[in-house]
């Protein structure tokens, strides 16, 4: 990551700058979230949802994978609560990584944590807690503000598009798009490793422990909930703040 | 249906915006500062695997190789977009051929 180096250079920029690198820090996500968000549209267009109820999943729930579940759901006529039920245990890992990213943020006022949080996703908590220089910026709430406005914004207005489109980006190509996410992640979480490689050895703990309750058919939102949460135990041993 | 988007975002956004509070009222102990820390690697390993392997239904190699790729690009320390342009080009060509 060439961004971090350019990181330590500037420190104490202003508002702009910060808003600046905050979307150059979303662009990625903008990559993988447009061909997915396109085909959410598609699909729920195709599951019988309005446009404004396809726009409007996206504006209020903003969470990708619950989204498509939902629309599935719609398509075999599911009942309003078990889709409701659902999409809160899909969800629920944000609950943890919302703990962690308020604690790296503990400084910020109340106004700006709230909004962060609502923006938060499995994309926009990676980037902006492996971007920890800018919690302690006086103008870092821009820096992720702006991350997450992009990444809010591909998201909605690539819902809009799939529906109002249909197709737009060809079969081939959108299905290769969807490693772009995992790429991303990938991205973030082997320059840590380089740096520090206690860290492979929590995420390994975590990999293994998803591997293993998705073996034995626990849900996917409980299963990344559990793997969340025991490789972050063993991280309680492993790195020293200062490290992380 | 707009009442069934509507409970969605309640149950997904009040697990996300809690901790907001609690993190302003409640100072923690310096082992859930080190777990709490230690989160994010935990989640992108647990996002990271199994899913990568499906990223092409029945074909779980095909993720795999490109997740591979992506770590060789990630290791020679890649921009980001780079990585993910690579890994991208990977399951095209994986999937044409």
């Amino acid at each position: 990551m060439q961004a971090n180096s350019e990181i330590v250079e500037r420190s104490n920029a202003g508002i702009g700058d910060s808003l600046k690198r905050g979307a150059m820090a979303g662009l990625p996500i903008m990559f993988g979230y447009l061909p997915i968000a396109i085909t959410y549209g598609v699909l729920a267009s195709e599951a019988g949802l309005s446009l404004f109820e396809i726009t409007m999943m996206s504006v209020m729930v903003f969470a990708g994978a619950s989204q498509f579940v939902a629309t599935n759901m719609i398509l075999a006529s599911v009942s309003a609560i078990e889709i409701i039920l659902a999409t809160f245990v899909l969800n629920f890992r944000h609950f943890v990584m919302s703990f962690s990213f308020m604690n790296q943020i503990r400084s910020f006022a109340l106004k700006w944590k709230v909004p962060l949080s609502l923006g938060l996703t499995d994309e926009t908590f990676a980037v902006g807690s492996l971007h920890k220089r800018e919690s302690k910026d006086p103008y870092g709430g821009w820096f992720y503000a702006s991350m997450i406005l992009v990444s809010y914004s591909s998201w909605v207005g690539g819902s809009f598009l799939g529906g109002v489109l249909g197709e737009v980006i060809p079969a081939a190509l959108s299905q290769s798009m969807v490693v772009a996410l995992y790429a991303m992640f990938i991205a973030l979480l082997v320059p840590s490793i380089r740096r520090e490689w206690k860290i492979g050895i929590i995420a390994i703990i975590s990999m293994v422990v998803n591997y293993i309750l998705s073996a034995l058919g626990i849900s996917d939102g409980w299963a990344i909930v559990v793997a969340t949460l025991v490789g972050g135990a063993s991280g309680i041993g492993l790195v020293k703040e200062e490290e992380a | 249906m707009i009442l069934v988007i509507i409970g969605m975002a309640i149950v997904t956004m009040v697990p996300r915006f809690l901790p907001a509070f609690v993190v302003d009222r409640w100072t923690f102990p310096l082992w859930v500062s080190r777990w709490l820390n230690a989160i994010p690697y935990a989640a992108l390993g647990a996002l990271i695997f199994p899913g990568i392997t499906t990223v092409i239904d029945g074909e779980p190699h095909i993720g795999l190789l490109a997740g591979g790729v992506a770590v060789v690009f990630a290791f020679l320390r890649a921009h980001t977009i780079v990585t993910v342009l690579v890994a991208i080009g990977t399951v095209y060509i994986l999937t044409i051929i």
